[in-house]
């Protein structure tokens, strides 16, 4: 019998060092392990054995069988390590190949130029203001200190709907109406982002239709060294702040005194080339005290309250912040044009 | 305005100051220097030569060999080609080593045997390029220049052809009227760098005879014509004005003429003043009156056009015929001429509201006119005359009759500007000492008082831009200088900031959309009349016209949008025609609804619309392709409502022009219509080259008005949900909404979400038929529930849908 069990542990040792998948694996385990197998054999032709032998056979069937039972435990590991090293290795992809594109949309670049400034005057505790793109007469010139026959109405030759309604031809109006909601109380600060309207033929550098972006801060005590303060805060912000300003005097019928304001070029930093025409600085935007005129039309006390306004073109700033080359790009919708300020 | 800077320099000292230091110091204190211009030429081997000898040249028909007194010892013979060398001529000499324009060097040569040393030059060959080229006199264009008076010879020539200086290019802001002359410029400047002025101060010798046996002067409209002066000047000879004058004429961009005209237009550039002069004896009459037109009077101005007139022009007449359109261009029949002898020089201050629409309406805008229209300095209008006669007795040897005749007035009311230094200081935010604030005052040349802290500025009649004290802030802070005013940021009580509700909202409706994919499009709110009727939502009322200007520009922008869709349509095409062809584009912004009643504002309606088409689901390398389809759009869609709305949006099945009539629905909130969804009519996308094209329309005011943003928190039940699945059979015009209803309906209280698995229709299923197949989710948020409570609900949801539909359960 001792020599049977060894016999069977030999042969079951070198079949399951044979089997190489999990099915003949398990055949090898019915052969040996099962209710027919070799082992219960083993054990069912026990009782012709003596009394002194049978616990000696006994364990060492128990022993044999454990044995085997182990070998084919470590054996089946083995095979389930050896399969899954072949799935993985089926399963193994380029992974330099595309990915499956997600959809992208993104803001139009203006929208962008836009959000950006009203964010930076939102932390400064600004309001947003909007108003009417069809305005009357009275809002969009006359309370803007520009009475009708005022030579500087050629200045903003406009799409007129009737006499008294035209398209309006900046956000000033913007700043009208709300000083008029204020009933002379300040502070008013408000910052008007919007679209106007110019009569204009579009090409390169003009657009009929464009943006603009303005700020107002009406309060008592302000001063043109807060413009200036202010200014500064914005240029540094959009253009960087290696970048200088400098304000020179202009004329606007609503701000005295009316100031244009510059920064130092990018391009040579100052030296002069052809983007600032050689004088070093490229020109952003309008700005000045709020005329009294205009204060007193809206009902505030120009003695007590002063304010200053600025005025700028979102599609300038793009334009020098990108080299776009041509305002009509803003408007036509060319997504090779759009999406490359999707990430900006 | 051109400002040259060697005309600048009678009146104010700035040697050593560079032209570009000075140009930057003008724009910095008040007036934009647009550009610099030249010098042209400044070659001292360029010189005056006086032509002594004159004869053909020897080997060649067309050579000139002529001897030149260059103001050496030694003629220079010089070969010349040009037609119009002769001898006794004062011609200008490029000497050997001169440099001309376009890089040409002169050098000793020998042309045809014959020695040269040098050349004789043409305007043009020293650099009077194209552009200038109305600058050359006719006599002179295929020739050289010839000088017209004695100069001295050997003299270096381009100094006294201006050809050395530099020209300032003025863009003017409109209330610096006063910068618009050479004596405005001149104050500009003195008072920027603190400088002596040297004014002319123009005397005449007058004659005893008197202008008013001449000329009577009468004012009919005092308001259009405050003041006329008129002064007769006889015994007057017409030629070429002297070469000094004419290099400030051209210095300034005007061609010289003759004597007589040039004065006027040179005493124009010196003080700002237009002046006229009639030929007398052409004026036929002994008066001027000055009165409004006659509706539809005509006259021929200068430039031989016959201009209509109304009662807002007004003319200056001799009693009876017009002769000027006053202020803008003077008329063909008393224009002066090479006979003239008697002139009728005009010195007068017009309305500029009068001259500006004289000239804006006959597009006439002359040096004059600018002027006008920007209100000259009353205070010099007989100056300039004075100033004018002077050289007139000087250059063309007039006689001055006597005092000029005169009517009207060129007093102006004073005005005055009373402040405290605080008051200048604090809106300029600096601290401008006593000392300081007169200084400015100095420079700038204003008459003020000052006691203590008080000022009272008595602005003259030439800054009559300075009337209140904002002005005066102006004159402190520019001439202090922007570049020294401190930064500070404002200190007053703060303020909360931020973006209204609805303002967020609409930030957040864009962050969605792109979100979704979209991308952000701009389009023109000005749209064609024939765009402006389609795609217009139903619930905007159609009867009535969009918006339309009264005067557009080109028919393209002439009508208001209704709605941005055939904007958009047109940049799909302009994308398509570019070979992109997978677009998606959402605009959110205004349309403007028209109002009933007169000088009534429209109604700015916010509406948010998108347009989708091409492949929207694709796989770059396994070919899988999904066009984007109607489902695509309406997901994005129930997104958008899902995310701002707890009411439910109804998309019902309609039928609008444009829009396919299968596949259209409008949207409807609480009952009301908000937009619409569909896609383009087939026909329509073939016009524009499109694919399957879907658009929206969506009126973001309903959606906001609905909006509600508390979240309805309910805490998350620990009792298991039951899922079931119902499939039925049903015909094919039965709209999945309707049934979602029914089975909700009948299958409460636990029934709590209804979701569409599986819509089929075709083979193995009865024509007219289809399957929906619906996934149902029971709970009770309380308990578990019993598979008999499910089993009884499910059982009525199918009577209930058998009975409502004829529908068969399927499988």
């Amino acid at each position: 019998m001792k020599e049977r069990l060894q016999s069977i542990k030999q042969e079951a040792i070198t079949e399951i060092e044979a089997a190489d998948t999990q099915k003949s694996l398990q055949d090898v385990r019915v052969q040996f392990l099962g209710k027919k197998g070799k082992i219960t054999e083993v054990l069912k032709g026990m009782g012709k054995l003596s009394k002194e032998e049978r616990p000696v056979i006994g364990q060492l069937a128990n022993e044999v069988r454990d044995e085997i039972t182990a070998s084919i435990e470590e054996k089946a590991d083995l095979l389930e390590k050896q399969a899954i090293e072949e799935q993985l290795k089926e399963e193994t992809i380029d992974v330099t190949l595309p990915g499956r594109p997600t959809h992208t949309g993104g803001p139009h670049i203006l929208m962008k130029t836009i959000r950006d400034i009203e964010d930076l005057f939102i932390g400064m505790g600004y309001e947003v203001a909007e108003g009417p793109e069809v305005e009357t007469d009275y809002y969009n010139f006359e309370a803007l200190n520009l009475p009708k026959g005022h030579p500087a109405r050629d200045m903003q030759d406009s799409f007129y709907i009737t006499e008294e309604l035209l398209m309006r031809t900046h956000t000033s109006p913007v700043q009208a109406r709300t000083l008029n909601a204020h009933e002379g109380r300040g502070p008013v600060k408000i910052i008007c982002p919007g679209k106007v309207y110019r009569r204009d033929t579009d090409d390169a550098t003009h657009s009929h239709q464009f943006t603009q972006i303005e700020g107002l801060y009406v309060d008592e005590h302000i001063t043109m060294s807060d413009l200036k303060g202010t200014l500064n805060v914005l240029a540094k912000h959009l253009f960087g702040e290696d970048r200088e300003i400098r304000l020179r005097p202009s004329f606007f019928p609503f701000t005295e005194p009316s100031v244009e304001m510059d920064i130092s070029c990018k391009v040579c930093n100052g030296d002069g080339c052809s983007v600032c025409k050689h004088t070093g600085w490229i020109e952003i935007l309008g700005a000045g005290l709020v005329h009294p005129n205009v204060l007193e039309m809206a009902g505030f006390d120009s003695k007590k309250y002063t304010g200053f306004a600025f005025g700028m073109g979102p599609e300038r700033i793009a334009m020098l912040k990108y080299g776009i080359e041509d305002i009509r790009h803003f408007y036509t919708n060319d997504v090779r044009f759009l999406k490359q300020f999707h990430q900006v | 305005m051109l400002v040259s800077i060697n005309w600048l320099k009678e009146y104010v000292d700035i040697e050593g100051i560079s032209t570009g230091e000075l140009a930057e110091a003008i724009t910095k204190t008040g007036v934009e220097v647009d550009g610099i211009h030249g010098p042209i030429l400044n070659d001292e081997k360029i010189v005056v030569g006086y032509v002594e000898a004159c004869e053909q040249h020897p080997n060649a028909d067309k050579l000139n060999l002529c001897q030149v007194n260059v103001g050496e010892e030694e003629l220079a013979q010089i070969v010349c080609g040009a037609p119009n060398v002769a001898q006794g001529q004062y011609v200008v000499v490029a000497r050997p080593g001169a440099r001309l324009p376009g890089g040409l060097k002169i050098k000793k040569a020998k042309l045809r045997g014959e020695a040269s040393e040098g050349m004789i030059c043409s305007l043009q060959e020293l650099g009077v390029d194209e552009k200038d080229e109305k600058f050359v006199p006719d006599h002179q264009k295929d020739g050289i220049f010839v000088f017209d008076e004695e100069v001295q010879i050997g003299e270096p020539a381009c100094p006294l052809l201006n050809l050395d200086d530099q020209v300032l290019e003025l863009d003017l802001t409109p209330n610096r009227a006063d910068c618009l002359n050479m004596i405005g410029m001149a104050y500009e400047v003195a008072a920027i760098y603190n400088k002596e002025l040297q004014l002319p101060s123009p005397t005449v010798t007058k004659a005893d005879e008197s202008s008013n046996d001449y000329i009577a002067v009468r004012i009919e409209n005092k308001e259009m014509n405050p003041y006329y002066g008129a002064w007769i000047i006889k015994d007057l000879e017409v030629k070429p004005s002297p070469l000094w004058l004419r290099n400030r004429l051209i210095s300034a961009g005007i061609r010289p003429i003759n004597n007589l005209v040039d004065i006027t237009n040179y005493v124009l550039l010196e003080y700002g003043q237009p002046l006229h002069a009639f030929d007398y004896d052409r004026f036929g009459s002994k008066e001027v009156v000055t009165r409004p037109a006659h509706e539809g009077e005509t006259m021929t101005t200068l430039d031989g056009k016959e201009r209509t007139l109304q009662p807002e022009h007004l003319l200056i007449t001799n009693g009876e015929k017009p002769h000027a359109l006053a202020g803008v261009m003077g008329g063909q029949d008393s224009e002066v001429q090479d006979d003239t002898t008697t002139i009728l020089l005009e010195a007068a201050y017009f309305d500029p509201k009068t001259v500006r629409k004289a000239s804006s309406q006959h597009n006439l805008r002359s040096e004059a006119s600018a002027r006008f229209e920007k209100g000259v300095d009353l205070a010099r209008v007989k100056e300039a005359a004075i100033r004018a006669a002077e050289l007139y007795e000087e250059l063309a040897g007039g006689t001055i009759l006597g005092e000029m005749v005169e009517a009207g007035s060129t007093e102006r009311e004073p005005v005055q500007i009373t402040f405290e230094r605080h008051e200048i200081n604090e809106r300029i935010g600096t601290e401008l000492s006593i000392d300081q604030m007169n200084d400015i005052l100095e420079r700038l040349r204003l008459p003020y008082e000052q006691q203590g802290e008080q000022y009272t500025v008595t602005p003259p009649s030439r800054r009559n831009d300075l009337r209140i004290l904002e002005d005066m802030v102006e004159e402190f802070a520019r001439l202090y200088g922007y570049d020294h005013i401190p930064y500070t940021l404002p200190t007053g009580q703060s303020n909360k900031g931020g973006l209204t509700k609805r303002q967020r909202l609409t930030r957040e409706v864009h962050a969605y959309l792109q979100k979704t994919g979209l991308n952000e499009a701009l389009t023109y709110s000005l749209t064609t009349e024939e765009k402006s009727k389609h795609f217009v939502s139903p619930e905007i009322q159609t009867d009535q016209e969009a918006v339309k200007l009264l005067m557009p520009m080109t028919d393209l922008h002439s009508h208001l949008r209704l709605s941005a869709i055939p904007e958009l349509l047109s940049s799909l095409q302009y994308n398509v025609a570019r070979n992109q062809y997978n677009l998606g584009f959402y605009e959110l912004g205004p349309v403007y609804l028209p109002n009933e009643g007169e000088d009534v504002l429209p109604k700015e309606e916010l509406r948010v619309a998108a347009a989708i088409t091409g492949i929207w689901e694709n796989h770059p390398w396994q070919g899988e392709k999904k066009p984007v389809d109607f489902f695509v759009l309406k997901g994005i869609l129930e997104g958008l409502f899902e995310n701002f709305l707890k009411d439910d949006v109804v998309f019902e099945k309609a039928s609008l022009d444009g829009l396919h009539p299968g596949r259209t629905a409008i949207l409807k909130l609480n009952g009301e219509t908000i937009g619409y969804i569909g896609q383009l009519h087939p026909s329509i996308q073939k016009d524009h080259d499109l694919d399957e094209t879907y658009i929206f329309d969506l009126n973001l005011e309903m959606v906001f008005a609905h909006v509600d943003e508390t979240p309805d928190y309910e805490p998350i039940t620990k009792y298991p949900a039951v899922s079931q699945d119902l499939a039925f059979v049903v015909d094919s015009d039965v709209q999945a909404k309707e049934l979602e209803q029914t089975i909700y309906q009948s299958g409460q209280p636990y029934l709590k979400t209804i979701r569409v698995f599986d819509v089929y229709q075709g083979e193995h299923m009865e024509e007219g038929k289809k399957s929906i197949a619906f996934n149902l989710t029971f709970q009770n948020n309380e308990r578990t529930l019993k598979d008999d409570e499910v089993e009884e609900l499910r059982e009525r949801i199918i009577q209930e849908v058998k009975a409502t539909y004829k529908a068969e359960l399927r499988g």
